[in-house]
């Protein structure tokens, strides 16, 4: 068939996204392969760096210890956020939403305060240090507890959506046939909920193996691969070791990603077949237990939370626990001072506005055009890639790529651009997906029938397809604000003097000793994100009712 | 009347499945066509072909004098609705409808006037205002149809519009959307699944199955002389018998010989007889009568359709048959009741296996 104009247009657009994407990945992530079969003046050595990295027992160990980590943190991540999801889903208790929003506040944090707030509650001079009955709360416990507290509502997400998936229809049949409500729990609960936990246990452990900022603060002399990574490359300038490191956390990354997305396309079958939504009934005794396991785990996040609040305010830590604004006085410390924060606004908001309109476009032709068949595949194929490249190592691909002499690009280093590029790809592959399923759900005829009218597009785009987005798009907005606030991994490699981080800050303040600003600086980046969200709900509840009058069924 | 619209020779291949095999057809100028068949027998598959959603793999498409075959679908000329209709929700009627006026530099008095002629044509001109979510379905299957027309297309192109409808108001709008397209005399093709919607809609019916054209023709012609065993069961209820050819104007069912009014010629035959043109014999003088026994009587309000075992020679066989309400309550035919039945020799026709 002939080419329309629509179709040019199209192709213009794909291809601008999709050198995008190579430019900001794949290019990176070729230079980061490329670097670890080289020397230090550049030269091809095959797999020497691998050999002398395996045969180097310290380092080798650092791959046990990561799987060590990550396989208990899965464990123990699931099963108490699989009980706090039922509980929400599948009880009458009172206070969901109250429980809900809680569990959601480690989303809002960078990683490593929650480890911060550990060394306060059990460290060396911690409130509950007795608790520890003589064990150290650096090393394994203390990542394990943190990454726990940091995994939870990223596990409890995907389990929520899973549970609320299980057809009433299923449980109406299970109780006509009088079925018991542990066997109800096992024939329609569970094999409902199957795929989601699966999904949920490959999140967390990627989450886990590649966290940098936990193990960093309290890992103490415990080794992980991420640490490793930012040891050899900042500490030793080691670069070619890096980018060995960097290979070998990239496979366990890559292994639970195509095992996710292998599982999520099972979901998907379930979720498509027309499920009536299920209300739970009212028990008494299971509400209450429902209730207090609730709490607990809430009481949980908020000490962890409230102990971090408590130490950005206490004068000095334990000796004048007077209340003051001294920690926040970020400007007489080093790290960066209040700059970092403002930096880190202003790196939320490009990539918030940047990042949206880039992910958001890319799935509209991913999902939409008509022409262009396998550029749209190859496009969806290179949005999927990001979620498999550990934070770490797309950082310091960065460094091969952008730095490099002879790159035209070179000029982008150690600006706030490459920061907005390398985050919006860190987080590319959510917000594509999120923009997918909401594409997903408008009429495919909407093309159609504009391009039977004679009308471009992108006047369907503007008049039509955004509008009714919306509130998708807005989402990917705020996951690209939050996520620039409290990113630590791939931007620690890659910020200058002038483009210093809050959460980088936060990094840095701990590692010189400065603990009680650090936590002010964590929780400084934990106000703005409540905030946003809190003005983002307003904003979705008030305004959008008004513009969206055409939602409503009354005239 | 000129051919406004000619397809030759299409075929299209999903991989290794071919969805059409080979269709050709034309269609007048004003011409209301509908292509008929069941799910999955390529008709929307065809009607995407026409307005360029799909490619085909071979053939041609000529429309108005001009070979389209290769356009895009913007640079065709055409409106189409959808079963889904496809209204954008988050515009109102009236930009539903002028939607695709605006680029055609028109003035706003003009694109005014277009939409107030076009609701009131549609009879929706109080609903100017409202959006998609707060219109019944077959308000907002009007809606489709009036954006459809708006640029005043030369082809109108209609994609199951009735089946998402209820009952009522799809045999409402039936009769509805007949009346506009004479009315405006505008070329359309509908696909439909629904038998009765093409029978009382089309002006001729081309009835697809497996990708293939089975029979075209009008209303009648489909119904009363039937080419295929597939036409024949597809449009109205039939019975359907293998049959021998004794001589050219008999044959032999289970071994019965029975009269008929065709010029016969295959040795072994498909014989198709609609249900009312089985009569009870009355007199014992009918041709062709056959005994049965009553096996099911279906009450259908002025008829009763009548599931009859009937006494074949070599062996009994159940046939279809539609009798008058009133006959059978008066003479208190029941089941298990005996009765005489006369297959009528003009009516049974051979078609195609």
């Amino acid at each position: 068939m002939k080419k329309s104009r629509d179709d040019y247009l199209t192709i213009f657009f794909i291809s601008i996204i999709g050198i995008y994407i190579l430019i900001a990945l794949a290019f990176p992530m070729y230079a980061i392969l490329s670097k670890s079969v080289e020397n230090k003046d550049g030269v091809f050595i095959g797999f020497e760096n691998y050999q002398s990295y395996f045969s180097n027992p310290a380092l080798v160990y650092s791959i046990y210890n990561s799987l060590f980590i990550s396989i208990i943190t899965m464990v123990i991540t699931i099963s108490l956020a699989f009980v706090f999801a039922y509980a929400l889903t599948k009880s009458c208790m009172v206070g969901k939403g109250i429980f809900r929003s809680i569990a959601m506040i480690p989303i809002l944090v960078p990683s490593l305060l929650s480890g911060i707030s550990l060394i306060y509650l059990f460290g060396k001079q911690g409130i509950f240090r007795d608790l520890m009955m003589g064990y150290d709360i650096y090393g394994p416990i203390g990542i394990i507890i943190a990454e726990v507290f940091y995994t939870f509502p990223h596990a409890l997400l995907i389990i929520i959506t899973a549970l609320s998936i299980g057809d009433a229809r299923l449980y109406e049949a299970a109780k006509v046939l009088r079925s018991k409500s542990i066997r109800t729990f096992f024939t329609v609960t569970l094999p409902s909920a199957k795929y989601g936990v699966i999904s949920a246990a490959f999140v967390v452990f990627t989450l886990v193996i590649t966290d940098f900022g936990i193990p960093k603060v309290i890992g103490g002399q415990f080794n992980v691969l991420a640490v490793d990574v930012y040891k050899q490359v900042i500490g030793q300038q080691n670069f070619e070791m890096g980018a060995v490191v960097s290979v070998v956390l990239i496979f366990p990354a890559l292994l639970a990603f195509v095992v996710d997305r292998i599982v999520q396309r099972k979901q998907v079958a379930i979720l498509t077949s027309r499920s009536v939504v299920h209300e739970p009934n009212k028990n008494k005794k299971f509400d209450l237990i429902m209730l207090i396991y609730c709490s607990v785990i809430s009481v949980f996040i908020l000490t962890i939370i409230g102990m971090c609040l408590y130490a950005s305010l206490v004068t000095f830590w334990p000796y004048n626990l007077s209340l003051s604004l001294d920690n926040y006085q970020f400007d007489l410390m080093d790290g960066g001072g209040w700059d970092s924060y403002y930096n880190s606004i202003r790196l939320g908001c490009y990539t918030a506005f940047f990042g949206t309109i880039v992910v958001f476009t890319g799935a509209y032709f991913v999902e939409k055009s008509r022409s262009v068949k396998t550029g749209r595949s190859i496009l969806h194929l290179l949005s999927m890639m990001p979620m498999a490249i550990p934070g770490m190592v797309l950082g310091l691909a960065y460094i091969f790529f952008f730095n490099h002499p002879d790159n035209p690009l070179n000029f982008l280093y150690g600006t706030m651009a490459i920061l907005v590029i390398c985050t919006i790809t860190h987080f590319y592959t959510v917000s594509h997906l999120t923009a997918l399923t909401s594409l997903k759900q408008i009429d495919n005829e909407f093309e159609h029938v504009s391009s039977s009218l004679k009308q471009p597009f992108y006047k369907t785009f503007f008049r039509v397809t955004v509008p009714i987005s919306l509130p998708a798009i807005f989402e990917i907005g705020i996951y690209f604000f939050v996520n620039a606030m409290t990113t630590v991994s791939a931007v620690v490699f890659l910020y200058s003097s002038k483009t210093n981080l809050a959460s980088v800050a936060v990094l840095n303040m701990d590692d010189a000793g400065d603990i009680a600003p650090a936590a002010a600086m964590g929780m400084m980046i934990f106000y703005t994100n409540a905030a946003v969200r809190i003005v983002y709900v307003l904003v979705t509840k008030k305004i959008l009712v008004k513009f969206q009058k055409w939602r409503t069924k009354t005239v | 009347m000129e051919q406004y619209l000619s397809v030759k020779n299409i075929n299209k291949y999903f991989g290794d499945f071919q969805a059409l095999n080979n269709v050709s057809f034309n269609v007048k100028e004003g011409e209301f066509v509908c292509i008929l068949g069941p799910s999955g027998c390529g008709k929307t598959t065809l009607l995407r072909v026409i307005a360029g959603l799909e490619s085909q793999s071979e053939g041609l498409i000529n429309q108005n004098n001009k070979d389209i075959s290769l356009l895009p679908p913007d640079q065709r000329d055409f409106g189409i609705v959808f079963q889904s209709y496809a209204l954008f929700p988050n515009l109102s009627v009236k930009n539903n409808i002028s939607f695709g006026l605006k680029t055609r530099k028109q003035n706003k008095e003009t694109i005014d006037k277009r939409v107030d002629e076009l609701l009131e044509l549609v009879g929706l001109s109080d609903h100017i205002n409202k959006f998609s979510a707060q219109l019944s379905g077959g308000e907002q299957q009007r809606v489709a149809l009036a954006r459809a027309l708006a640029p005043s297309p030369g082809l109108l192109l209609l994609d199951e519009p009735l089946s998402a409808l209820d009952a009522k108001v799809r045999q409402h709008l039936r009769l509805e959307i007949k009346n506009l397209q004479r009315q405006l005399g505008v070329t359309t093709i509908m696909v439909t699944h629904d038998q009765e919607e093409a029978l009382t809609m089309a002006d001729r019916i081309i009835l697809m199955n497996n990708g293939v054209i089975e029979q075209e023709g009008s209303p009648q012609d489909l119904y009363s002389k039937p080419e295929t065993a597939f036409s024949a069961n597809f449009i109205g209820t039939t019975n359907l018998f293998k049959a021998k050819r004794i001589s050219e104007n008999s044959l032999e069912i289970n071994g019965s010989t029975l009269e008929c009014k065709e010029n016969i010629k295959d040795d072994l035959l498909t014989i198709t007889i609609r249900p009312e043109d089985i009569k009870i014999s009355k007199t014992g003088n009918e041709k062709n009568i056959l005994k049965g026994t009553i096996k099911e009587l279906e009450f259908l309000g002025s008829n009763i359709r009548g599931h009859i075992e009937v006494d074949f020679k070599s062996e009994k066989t159940n046939v279809i048959c539609n009798f008058a309400s009133e006959y059978i309550l008066n003479n208190n035919i029941q089941n298990n009741s005996s009765v005489s039945i006369s297959l009528q020799p003009h009516a049974l026709k051979v078609v195609k296996a």
